[in-house]
């Protein structure tokens, strides 16, 4: 009797320990859930009323106290699609070189080790670097093209670590069956592996895209500028840019109480650009397997 | 074979062209981390023809623009990474593991399906809006709370960062408790442990490995992490003396001054070599969270 007395007890406490335990997990996850949620209430609400057609299709005027964001919303875009054009071929060529193409050895154990590392370098190391690199010894200037650049390296390993993982989901049976039919390495992987990987590669380079339209650090010094009333005509120029832009009315603004609701605007529009592009992402991939899928 | 034959000589080109071009993208990872290197040190070596290294890395004064006698000491500055990452580790590394250990043993599929996305979209943030949220959101909040007179402080930068921190945090923990083989889970359950002893005792054990990489991961983040700091913790030249001061990063301390400064003078020179020193600190950082992990994945296998 006393034994199972004793045993209940200490189920008992383990029970309890249990329920109070899976209660803190519980309560971890809640609240980053309510700060989320609250940051997007925040912003949401606050830049809601600074949103007007007005203030996404004119210049800013009279000191960035009126007017709107779009040379700022060009820039980014115009700065994106460098960026884009430079990391995402690359990209899905090293992955291709890597999954298909390498054999397992030192060489391609540093080259995936500098691929990580590259990934946790700082981003306003890469803005030191494209400073030295582009900006002064290839002569691009504080430029459209040099801050592309900059962030085409920043994105580089998310978008070979993205693509490499679509080619790893195509079963090695495809491969088999044209090497099999005498296809070379290439038309191997011209015809079996990249029609079923090219829509997650696609979506990584999307998703990683995303996260380099919303840096600030590395465009800073290579051509993002603090105001000009005007579009980039050229890339050679120097451009506005969204998160700069915020940058600048959150804190360098001589008149911030009448910048706070342009600033709480310039945000809501970045974040609504960034959770588009990530929607975007998920879109194209439903829509490109749908097709592939023939 | 056959294809290869009937192409001859011209189509074996073209097969070993196609190759060269995809290797010479993958060897470009090697390329741009040891040009990064290259370039930073080879720019921050003409500092140090007038500020010997010894004041550069144990002077707590940093004062570039002095008429009098410019000074280099990143000490000050250094001290505000480590304090303003420390805190923020404090606050994001339980957290995050509560995270993760929910996701991987107590969540339905169903409310995984919900989380997992909004972690991801955590990630997703760009950190000039989470500093901004610090400049409207989370300073007059630490302001109130502690009676001060504004809210830019470590303190801000430690809370901000540790959101930052946490989806690397998430992601990496709970792979490695996911990684852990289920007979350890099924022995400890028959031998009448419940889920919460399981997993404290058994899966966390387990899992260390990978859920420490994971801490140095966010470490690495929040070490090199910009516009958040700067945005938030009131940039403050002086040596930290508590959380509830401004200070002023190595990140934010380059973004403030290399606007202004004119270009090759030896404080041009010594922000290349504050950059350099980040440089090192956070592929340490990264290289060893590297390790523990290759190490894990070869254990379980």
């Amino acid at each position: 009797m006393k034994v199972s007395v004793k045993k209940s007890r200490k189920n008992l406490k383990s029970q309890l320990a249990q329920f109070t335990g899976f209660l803190f997990l519980r309560l971890a996850v809640y609240s980053v859930l309510f700060i989320l949620l609250y940051f997007f209430y925040d912003i949401g609400h606050q830049g809601y009323r600074a949103i007007s057609w007005e203030f996404i299709s004119q210049v800013p005027k009279r000191g960035m106290t009126e007017g709107g964001i779009l040379p700022a919303i060009v820039g980014t875009f115009l700065v994106t699609l460098i960026t884009a054009l430079f990391a995402v071929p690359l990209g899905m060529a090293a992955a291709i070189y890597l999954n298909e193409y390498a054999r397992a050895g030192r060489l391609t154990r540093l080259i995936r080790l500098s691929i990580r590392n590259l990934a946790g370098v700082p981003s306003i190391v890469y803005g030191l670097f494209g400073v030295i690199l582009f900006v002064n010894l290839l002569k691009f200037g504080t430029s459209v093209l040099s801050a592309g650049l900059t962030l085409g390296l920043l994105t580089l390993p998310w978008t070979i670590t993205a693509s490499e993982e679509a080619l790893k989901s195509v079963p090695d049976s495809y491969r088999e069956g044209a090497l099999a039919l005498g296809a070379t390495r290439w038309q191997m992987i011209r015809t079996n592996v990249l029609p079923y990987s090219i829509p997650g590669m696609l979506t990584g380079a999307v998703l990683g895209l995303a996260r380099a339209a919303g840096e600030t650090a590395p465009i800073m010094f290579t051509g993002a500028a603090f105001y000009l009333p005007f579009l980039p005509r050229s890339l050679k120029d120097q451009f506005m840019a969204l998160p700069y832009h915020l940058y600048i009315m959150a804190t360098q603004h001589h008149a911030i109480d009448k910048a706070r609701p342009l600033a709480y605007g310039t945000a809501l529009v970045l974040i609504v650009f960034v959770v588009l592009f990530n929607l975007g992402a998920i879109l194209l991939r439903a829509r490109l397997r749908k097709r592939w899928r023939h | 074979m056959i294809s290869v034959k009937k192409k001859g000589v011209l189509g074996d080109l073209k097969e070993s062209l196609i190759q060269k071009i995809f290797q010479t993208s993958g060897l470009l990872a090697i390329i741009v981390l040891l040009g990064i290197f290259a370039l930073l040190f080879y720019t921050a070596i003409p500092a140090f023809r007038e500020v010997s290294l010894k004041e550069f890395l144990t002077s707590t004064r940093w004062d570039p623009t002095s008429p009098e006698r410019p000074e280099y000491g990143l000490l000050s500055m250094l001290a505000s990474t480590v304090m303003v990452t420390i805190g923020a580790l404090l606050i994001a590394f339980p957290v995050g593991v509560a995270v993760a250990a929910y996701l991987s043993d107590v969540a339905s599929p169903r409310v995984r399906e919900i989380v997992k996305p909004v972690v991801e979209l955590l990630a997703a943030i760009p950190s000039v809006v989470v500093g901004f949220i610090g400049i409207t959101l989370v300073g007059p909040m630490i302001a109130k709370i502690f009676n001060l007179s504004h809210g830019l402080t470590a303190l801000n930068g430690s809370l901000l960062l540790a959101i930052m921190a946490l989806p690397t945090i998430i992601s990496i923990s709970e792979d490695s408790l996911n990684a852990v083989p289920i007979s350890f889970v099924e022995a400890s359950l028959a031998l009448g442990a419940n889920r919460w002893q399981t997993l404290v005792r058994v899966k966390i054990p387990a899992a260390l490995s990978g859920i420490i990489a994971s801490l140095m991961l966010g470490m690495g983040r929040a070490i090199g992490e910009t516009m958040t700091v700067l945005m938030a913790t009131g940039n403050a030249r002086a040596f930290p003396q508590g959380f509830l001061q401004s200070v002023r990063t190595l990140t934010a301390n380059i973004a403030i001054e290399l606007g202004e400064v004119p270009y090759y003078t030896t404080h041009y020179y010594a922000l290349f070599a504050i950059g350099l020193v980040l440089f090192i600190m956070t592929f340490f950082v990264n290289l060893t969270a590297d390790v523990i992990l290759e190490k894990q994945k070869r254990k379980l296998q």
